[in-house]
């Protein structure tokens, strides 16, 4: 099954590559969406066969294909590794990718290249799966620079246009950058454990917990070192601050590439890592603490951007970056459950805006500028409802799904009751408020308000496709559902209630019990339950510790997605009553007072103008790394002429013929020249025969000497 | 088992073939006739080593780490010198490599070489002969007559057949290489005084007085450091580049620079192991600098072939790296690179050959927009550039991470400074491609340009092939390296070498 899930895309990316030609766009179409559509189905089988079985062995497996690269002592296979998390990630991606796939037969109606894009699209999707199934660090690298090179090639899919080349150049470089760390991560986790397999590090990570190691003349914490570098390839990934500038340049790409990569599934992928490797980061406290900061910071300058940008991509784009930065501080405080399940939610509803985003700019001919919007909700019924729901769902309004998985995160770092945690806390809420201004100013500089298009794109506007329509249809329905249902299972408290318990006594037959033993109790009772095979167990299944099983590990005391159960009523409805604040904030600035915007941002002219130009990341980055990159490059191009090409081989063989010239022109030919040098030599001879026969003689007389002689005479 | 002398026949071949080239004539009027002869039957006499090169291959037993097809006959008989080839696990990849892109390169010449094509050939196929010597020698003399003798077709091929400034480059390149070569030779007669052998296979198991070994390995150095090239004594190599032809830059590439390489495994490492040890910080300090220096030069470079020679260079500092880090996977990374930059950098001259070819120029500026008329030279293209860029799944990704990993576990320092060659690998490589196939079309001589003919599918084909190959199963090469690679790293496990301490 995981064979049909992983590899059908790679299938269909090779058919379409090879023989794309004979089979015409239509056929090319045709093979990617139902490879894709049949993996994702493949996928959903294997997250039913992986979490409702019932037969807790099963809960993890390999499949292994073969050896890749041994030398040595290392020893790298390739091979599939299927638990929940892998499962969880598969479904993820291939669901979002088919959505995506079938979509872009609608919105790429019009390009030549149809058939490409979509062989682009099948192969990002297979290394995306090879990412997240790998079962050693050196093939979640494969994956991991596969994304970024199919993430490159479709920002750069419209490579005739400049803008779109640099943007794909700018991801490219800015991901290696983080590679950088990751594969010295990779690397540093070989010498430490090694072996580079999944299983063999995750088991002896704790052996490991004191050791440390001297990496470039410093003594540091072994362990602190490879997650450090390892987030560092996450920072990159996943546009966290310091390398983001490249995300928001990346919707140069077609609209469907920003929803598939840029929001649902390849900048997820620093969270993913993160999460696989929990059980060697929950021995490095002080990454997790770093990664919190960045987390929440990330969040709040992405957010505070958003709020000023016009571009509609964009602003999802920078929506995205917020949303991950939340992850990232849930993964800092050890809520992993919290960050896969918002990765899930997040998926949905942030892809649903892309792509209803995308219909809005399918629609308009290409315009992507809000200001050039409003009033849309007429024209296009089914997309404005669409966003509706989108923007509800990313403004966490419950029962949306985005409500669900903030306010556990929120609740989860609330409760790591750190410095960092209440950081992220205080952070995180503001972000809310802002998520809600922009997303909702979003909505409402679309489709409300006066129409503010020019005629004639006015005139061709038309509701999108049903190709179109049905991916968005499925999207929202995640959207709205996916947080509800899978709560339980991702994020679920261990306390149950007291029928569940009464169950677990029975099984256990244990008769006195306080809290704690009730849990442990429980636990034991679910896994007992899938060994006897009792189908009355069932609803246990999408219990959390059942559901991710080992393969996120927490240790007990680090547990603040079961400490957020129990935090207090405001902190859990912070969130939402923030939103509440924010949708009414962004219609009193956009609906009602439609002038006051104006006055704002007069008002505020330093602020603004910082994040308008997006804290200035972009600007610093050119004129200090960029520039001195580049002019230390023509400096040694210089240097290698002038310095090592004139000192050495073109120094040596002038300086030779120089002096050969030189010697060649004695042999002038005239006479007197001759009749010098022989004199001057002469001259030379005799003083070297004079000196030789009695060295005093060019001594110069010392006054002493002839008193001397006399006394020896005397 | 009894099998055919195949190395001698393999070196020999290609001689007798040039004999034959040579004898190839015809009457007034018949030149094309002449020239189509010449042609095939330099090619197919090419195909015939190769064929034997795999049929050695496939009789190769992987698990033996002693030297296999050894053949030894006296050469000059009162003073020990022999002739005496063999191959074990590393030398038989060169030989293999060597026999692969000679074929390549008469096929890459095919249309482009218009005057002396009689010489031309000849040429190839002494170098092909010189080359397959060299790899297969296993007399000290024996190699350095070989080693020195592919000087001279080269230095022909690109003094001839070459660009406008050809005559500097190809006594830079020839004097150049040769002042170290005359160096070496002296350690090589000191080593034949001191132990009264030239039989490499006794060199090897002898070792060498240590307060000798540095001279000796400072001799060697400067014959293999240029070779290489390691900086700073790489600018020969920019300039040959330029100069020569696609094929002479495709062998140049491909197989020369790994003499150099080849050379540090065969005498530096195994039979000066504390002279080794000692210079290692200075290597590695050298091999990054490589790394950053070429790749920065790269980065600004407005010429296409010098862009591809400075990449080279930063990636045979990748080999150097993995070289003296004395570990399992630094050695079997850098056969690896060596290898794998054998292809790719050789099929990136062959690409950049393909342009020069339709557009009589090599610079980039010129160029853009190719995507447009040339869909399926930029797919192979990007093949190539993802190649040189390291990107896993290519066997650039294999020898980069070994090295790096085996440079990691003895000096942090040289491992973190190295990594950072992915970085500026990707930029430099990303814009080139970037410059020359994606953007605006505003040259109407590119945009006549025509697409890759059957040639050349011929000749990319093979390569695409090999290079993806190894990277998803990089074994078929490392399974039969790593017995030879032991032998090396064995010296240094043993208590008696590494008394001067290892750095860090």
């Amino acid at each position: 099954m995981e064979m049909i899930a992983v590899f059908a895309p790679l299938a269909a990316f090779i058919v379409a590559g090879l023989f794309g030609k004979p089979l015409g766009d239509k056929g090319v179409q045709f093979i990617t969406c139902a490879s894709v559509i049949l993996a994702a189905f493949a996928s959903i089988s294997l997250f039913f066969q992986i979490n409702i079985n019932e037969n807790m062995v099963d809960k993890s497996y390999t499949s292994v294909l073969g050896q890749w690269i041994s030398s040595g002592d290392l020893s790298v296979q390739w091979a599939l590794r299927i638990d929940s998390l892998s499962v969880v990630m598969m479904c993820v991606v291939n669901i979002i990718s088919s959505c995506v796939h079938v979509y872009s037969i609608g919105y790429m109606k019009d390009d030549p290249a149809k058939g490409r894009f979509m062989a682009y699209l099948s192969l990002f999707t297979f290394t995306m799966l090879m990412l997240v199934t790998a079962d050693n660090a050196l093939q979640m690298f494969f994956g991991w620079e596969g994304v970024g090179l199919s993430s490159y090639l479709l920002i750069g899919f419209w490579n005739h246009k400049h803008s779109a080349n640099t943007a794909a150049f700018k991801a490219f470089i800015m991901n290696r950058i983080g590679d950088f760390g990751l594969i010295l991560g990779i690397i540093a986790l070989f010498v430490t454990f090694g072996t580079l397999d999944f299983t063999q590090i995750f088991e002896s990570a704790g052996k490991h917990a004191q050791d440390t190691y001297v990496f470039m003349g410093m003594e540091v914490h072994t362990l602190t070192l490879i997650c450090l570098l390892l987030f560092m390839g996450a920072v990159g990934k996943s546009a966290q601050l310091g390398l983001h500038t490249w995300l928001p340049d990346a919707m140069e790409g077609p609209t469907p590439v920003s929803a598939l990569i840029h929001a649902a599934t390849m900048v997820t992928a620093g969270v993913f890592l993160i999460a696989r490797f929990s059980p060697v980061f929950e021995y490095a406290p002080f990454a997790l603490m770093i990664i919190t900061v960045f987390g929440a910071t990330t969040a709040f300058i992405a957010a505070s951007i958003a709020m000023v940008q016009f571009d509609i991509k964009r602003v999802i784009a920078y929506s995205t970056m917020s949303q991950l930065g939340y992850m990232f501080f849930a993964l800092g405080v050890s809520a992993y459950g919290a960050a896969m399940f918002h990765l899930m939610t997040h998926a949905f509803f942030n892809t649903l805006l892309f792509l209803g985003a995308g219909s809005v700019i399918h629609a308009l001919s290409g315009e992507q500028d809000m200001r050039n919007m409003g009033g849309l909700h007429e024209k296009l019924p089914l997309t404005y409802a669409f966003m509706f729901v989108g923007c509800l769902a990313l403004t966490g309004i419950w029962p949306f799904s985005g409500f669900y998985s903030k306010d556990i995160i929120l609740g989860s770092v609330w409760s790591d009751h750190s410095w960092f945690g209440n950081y992220a806390y205080w952070l995180g809420v503001v972000t809310a408020l802002m998520t809600a201004f922009y997303s909702w100013r979003l909505l409402f500089m679309t489709f409300y308000g006066s129409s503010r298009t020019r005629s004639e794109v006015m005139e061709l506007v038309h509701d999108a496709p049903s190709t179109m329509k049905i991916p968005l249809l499925v999207l929202s329905t995640g959207a709205i559902l996916a947080g509800g249902i899978f709560y339980g299972a991702f994020v679920g408290s261990h306390e149950v209630s007291p029928a569940k318990i009464e169950v677990a006594i029975e099984q256990q037959h244990v008769e006195d019990l306080n809290k704690e033993d009730i849990q442990k109790a429980l636990i034991k009772a679910v896994e007992q339950a899938h060994e006897t095979r009792d189908e009355n167990q069932y609803i246990n299944m999408w219990s959390r510790p059942y559901f991710w099983h080992d393969a996120i590990y927490v240790s007990p005391e680090n547990d603040t997605v079961e400490a957020a159960h129990h935090a207090p009523f405001w902190v859990k409805q912070m969130p939402l009553l923030m939103g509440i604040i924010g949708i009414m904030l962004a219609y009193f600035l956009y609906i009602v007072r439609d002038d006051v915007p104006l006055i704002l941002v007069s008002k505020t002219k330093p602020i603004y103008t910082l994040l308008k130009n997006n804290w200035f990341f972009d600007n610093v980055y050119n004129s200090v790394f960029v520039r001195s990159t580049l002019s230390l490059g023509w400096f040694f191009n210089r240097a290698d002429k002038g310095t090592i090409d004139a000192a050495g081989p073109d120094g040596c063989a002038g300086f030779t013929c120089r002096f050969a010239n030189n010697i060649s022109n004695f042999q002038n030919g005239f006479v007197c020249r001759y009749a010098l040098v022989m004199i001057v030599f002469l001259i030379c001879l005799i003083s070297w025969f004079v000196y030789k026969a009695d060295p005093s003689f060019y001594k110069p007389k010392v006054m002493s000497e002839p008193f001397t002689t006399q006394e020896t005479v005397q | 088992m009894n099998l055919p002398p195949v190395l001698s026949i393999m070196i020999f071949m290609p001689l007798i073939c040039a004999l034959m080239v040579g004898m190839v004539n015809g009457e007034k009027g018949d030149e094309l006739v002449v020239e189509k002869n010449i042609k095939h039957l330099s090619f197919f006499s090419s195909l015939f080593v190769l064929a034997f090169a795999i049929f050695m291959y496939y009789h190769f037993d992987p698990a033996d780490a002693s030297f296999q097809f050894v053949e030894k006959h006296s050469w000059f008989g009162d003073v020990g010198i022999s002739y005496h080839l063999g191959v074990d696990g590393i030398s038989i990849y060169f030989i293999l490599l060597s026999a692969f892109l000679t074929p390549v390169c008469v096929l890459a010449s095919w249309n482009s070489i218009k005057t002396c094509i009689k010489e031309y050939m000849i040429a190839f196929l002494v170098l092909e002969s010189f080359m397959i010597g060299a790899f297969s020698a296993l007399d000290s003399i024996l190699f350095y007559v070989f080693f020195e003798g592919v000087l001279l077709p080269m230095f022909l091929i690109i003094g001839i057949w070459g660009g406008g400034r050809r005559i500097y480059a190809s006594y830079k390149f020839f004097l150049y290489t040769l002042l170290g070569s005359v160096l070496m030779l002296l350690a090589l007669l000191t080593l034949y005084i001191q132990s009264g052998t030239t039989d490499i296979t006794v060199l090897m198991a002898q070792p060498v007085v240590p307060s000798l070994q540095k001279w000796l390995w400072l001799a060697f150095f400067a014959s293999f450091a240029v070779k290489l090239p390691m900086w700073p004594v790489h600018t020969w190599l920019p300039d040959a580049h330029v100069e020569a032809p696609t094929a002479g830059s495709v062998i140049l590439a491909g197989v020369l620079l790994k003499m150099g390489g080849y050379g540090f495994l065969r005498f530096s490492l195994p039979m000066l192991p504390d002279a080794s040890l000692y210079f290692a910080p200075f290597i590695m300090t050298l091999s990054v600098m490589a790394i950053i220096y070429a790749s920065l030069v790269a980065l600004v470079q407005e010429d296409m072939k010098r862009l591809v020679a400075y990449s080279s260079v930063a990636h045979m500092g990748f080999v150097t790296l993995g070289l003296f880090s004395f570990t399992t996977q630094g050695i079997e990374g850098a056969v690896f690179q060596m290898l794998s930059h054998g292809l790719i950098s050789a099929a990136l001259f062959l690409c950049v050959g393909v342009l020069y070819d339709r557009l009589h120029t090599r610079e980039i500026g010129r160029f853009g927009g190719l995507v447009k008329n040339m869909p399926n030279f930029a797919v192979v293209f990007m093949v190539f550039t993802l190649g040189a860029v390291g990107l896993p799944g290519t066997s650039g990704f294999i020898g980069e991470f070994l090295t790096l990993l085996g440079a990691y576990s003895t000096n942090t320092y040289a491992a973190v400074f190295a990594a950072s060659g992915l970085v500026l690998g990707a930029a430099y490589m990303l814009l080139f491609y970037r410059r020359i196939v994606f953007g605006p079309q505003d040259n109407q001589d590119v945009a006549n340009m025509e697409d890759i003919n059957i040639y050349e599918k011929i000749i990319f084909v093979p390569l695409i092939i090999m290079v993806l190959y190894l990277g998803l199963f990089p074994n078929v090469v490392l399974d039969r390296v790593s017995p030879a690679a032991a032998n090396i790293v064995e010296v240094y496990n043993s208590p008696a070498t590494g008394e001067e301490s290892k750095e860090q």
